[in-house]
């Protein structure tokens, strides 16, 4: 395999997993959404109505900056990363 | 000042914020002086406008870089502010708590879809598209798949879906400043309208930039002034979006109370068009999982395909900053979500708690006529009350709203100073000038460079591209406050259309661009035309009363598209001949942030 394609390998592998917990907190708890209601969630709130009004969309920015740094590193370990200026 | 404008930037922007908390002071000390509430209102539109001008004066730029990508120099954080302010649009600020307010949880998939698609931005796209170095989204596919065609099919979906967008947000424009400057919506489309190009035509995406985070500034904080303002006003907790469960559990408490009186469709003829009664639980599980993750799905989807956005992520001066800078625009755009259902919360509870002195429901139909607030905001054809069942006391179901009441009232009714109301006022505007000047900046960009440039005129110089390109901002602009003049759609319901239309065409061109080296022209092709045309069918056909299938709704009709889209994009290029080595080597070399741009 070229370094290329290793690069990119783990590139995906990474863009899998993150998919993977978006899925989770975008789609896979509201399939159960009224069933999780009853459980109080976070700071007293019903759990479903907490992870939409702040849950989800705060895991998400959290997500976001996590990818950045892994793949930031997965960039680095091939020597892909853009020079700083 | 030492430095560059772009090391000093955070002192620029602090001063500015300064400037402008000062200026609310001074405001509020007019206020206590007797100024009028009309006097404040003007001040603050004619004020923060003012400065959006001057900014988008001292942007302006004879360079191709400059006007189309900033010069590619926009700090992250700074670029998360500029997306955040073009990304919450006059829907996001004025509308999005009312619809909380009346649907709830079923409404709510909103917030998760707009703030889960930026999931996908980062990860699929913009990092690849920022190495690229194209300077619109049409550019991206032109070159990757090659050929006009592709080139001008993009540009088509974009147009559509940024059109239909752009014109709601000048509709908003227009309200509000027909009621802070108390002139004709007519008149007010084409105020908003010229202060938008102020801000866009000598600067291009420079003095967008420039603006858009100024904008930020302002709207941020007169949508969260407010909310905090409001909950400690009624006691509810000084920190909303930690304290509010007890106020989530006594409205279910009260809708268990009240009930949910369905009114009769005569009754129901009597209320003004546009307004809407509490019908829906406030957080409860209301909606079936499907309806909930499709609409969901369908705005995470529309927004990787936006074109306005995915530009914003051209300015950045790396590949690892495009990266990052997605995360702070979901960051800056969080704040203002997150707090939308508390002031949701917040503005239902005041009016519909009999015990709070603000509360409404359960008085004499007399005595809530009798309130200057609902004077007020009756007249503005925005509340309503009627003595439906006859028995003198107003009940849950004879008490109607607009959309937009929810933020632009509840400061008035809780009790706050005029001032408040003001900042409002100009908060909205920032967040529809805004997105507006995005979206009119992504099609004529789109049309300048895309069409005129690469199609019709490859030698044109410099300074005929940029003429090229602000003649079309202005024409666009036009077009676009002509149609908001005419008053032909909701805000939001045209905004959710502008995301399905953009999933529909560009959504999966985009994506298998970077991801699926073995996608090419005729798939691209297959895929944004069948895509698009089919979206826009499920549209009409469900429009003109057609059942639908599979639950997909005209909220979501672009889940139909996309699929169309990804099948025929898959289907045509596997049966066609595989792209040639050069593109190849181009989709390896975009997937490697090190090294020169492909363009």
């Amino acid at each position: 395999m070229t370094k290329n394609e290793q690069h990119w390998e783990k590139t995906r592998g990474l863009l899998f997993i993150t998919l993977a917990i978006w899925f989770v907190f975008s789609i896979g708890i509201f399939l159960f959404g009224a069933e999780l209601n009853s459980v109080s969630g976070p700071f007293g709130y019903p759990l479903t109505y907490w992870f939409t009004c702040q849950g989800s969309l705060g895991i998400f920015v959290i997500l976001i900056f996590w990818f950045a740094n892994r793949q930031e590193k997965i960039d680095e370990e091939f020597g892909f990363a853009e020079r700083e200026e | 000042m030492k430095g560059s404008f772009i090391d000093n930037l955070p002192k620029v922007y602090g001063i500015y914020t300064g400037g402008f908390i000062g200026f609310i002071i001074l405001m509020a000390i007019g206020e206590q002086m007797g100024m009028t509430a009309k006097a404040i209102g003007i001040c603050f539109v004619a004020f923060t406008i003012a400065i959006y001008a001057i900014i988008g004066w001292l942007s302006r730029t004879a360079q191709v870089d400059a006007y189309y990508v900033a010069g590619r120099q926009v700090p992250t954080v700074f670029n998360g502010m500029a997306t955040a302010a073009d990304w919450m649009s006059g829907a996001s600020f004025v509308a999005m708590a009312g619809g909380i307010y009346f649907k709830g949880y079923g409404y709510m998939a909103l917030l998760v879809g707009w703030t889960g698609g930026y999931v996908l931005v980062a990860t699929l796209l913009a990092p690849y598209l920022r190495k690229f170095g194209c300077y619109t989204v049409p550019d991206f596919i032109g070159t990757r798949y090659g050929g006009n065609l592709t080139r001008l099919l993009a540009v088509i979906v974009l147009t559509v879906a940024s059109f239909t967008y752009v014109t709601a947000q000048i509709n908003a424009t227009g309200t509000i400043a027909s009621v802070a400057l108390d002139i004709p919506f007519q008149y007010a489309v084409y105020v908003g309208l010229v202060s938008i190009l102020l801000c866009s035509m000598l600067g291009g995406m420079r003095g967008v930039t420039w603006t858009q985070v100024a904008q930020y500034v302002v709207l941020i904080i007169a949508y969260l002034l407010p909310v905090f303002w409001i909950s400690n006003e009624i006691g509810a907790g000084f920190f909303p979006h930690f304290m509010l469960a007890d106020e989530v559990a006594r409205i279910g408490e009260l809708e268990q109370q009240f009930g949910f009186v369905k009114n009769s469709a005569a009754d129901l003829a009597t209320v003004p068009k546009g307004l809407a009664g509490i019908t829906k639980a406030h957080s409860a599980v209301n909606a079936t999982p499907w309806a909930f993750i499709s609409l969901a799905l369908a705005m995470m989807m529309g927004t990787a395909s936006l074109p306005h956005v995915m530009m914003r992520y051209f300015t950045t001066p790396s590949v690892k900053a495009a990266r990052k800078s997605v995360g702070w625009s979901l960051f800056f755009i969080f704040l203002l979500y997150s707090s939308a259902p508390m002031l949701a919360t917040l503005s239902k509870l005041s009016l519909i708690d009999p015990t709070l002195p603000t509360g409404i429901i359960g008085k004499s139909i007399a005595d809530v006529q009798a309130i200057d607030w609902y004077q007020n905001w009756n007249a503005a054809n925005l509340m309503f009350v009627s003595d439906f069942n006859g028995n003198g006391t107003l009940e849950l179901n004879e008490f109607f709203m607009g959309g937009k009441a929810v933020v632009l009232a509840t400061p008035e009714i809780a009790g706050l100073p005029y001032v408040i109301s003001g900042l409002v006022a100009a908060g909205g505007m920032a967040a529809a000038m805004s997105t507006a000047d995005g979206l009119i900046l992504a099609i004529a960009n789109a049309i300048s460079h895309d069409v005129y440039y690469k199609m019709i005129d490859p030698k044109a110089e410099t300074a005929k591209r940029l003429t090229v390109a602000r003649v079309l901002l202005v024409v666009i602009g036009f077009a676009a406050a002509t149609i908001a003049a005419m008053e032909i759609q909701g805000i939001l319901g045209s905004v959710i259309w502008a995301f399905d239309f953009a999933m529909s065409g560009l959504f999966f061109p985009l994506v298998l661009g970077v991801w699926w080296k073995r996608a090419n022209k005729e798939g691209a092709i297959a895929g944004m035309a069948l895509g698009l045309i089919s979206g826009m069918a499920y549209l009409v056909w469900v429009r003109n009363g057609g059942s639908g299938f599979l639950g997909i709704t005209q909220l979501t009709f672009g889940i139909f598209g996309a699929a169309v889209s990804l099948v025929a994009m898959v289907v045509v290029s596997l049966i066609t001949s595989a792209p040639d080595a050069a593109t190849q080597r181009m989709v390896d070399n975009v997937r490697v942030p090190a090294g020169k741009s492909i363009i």
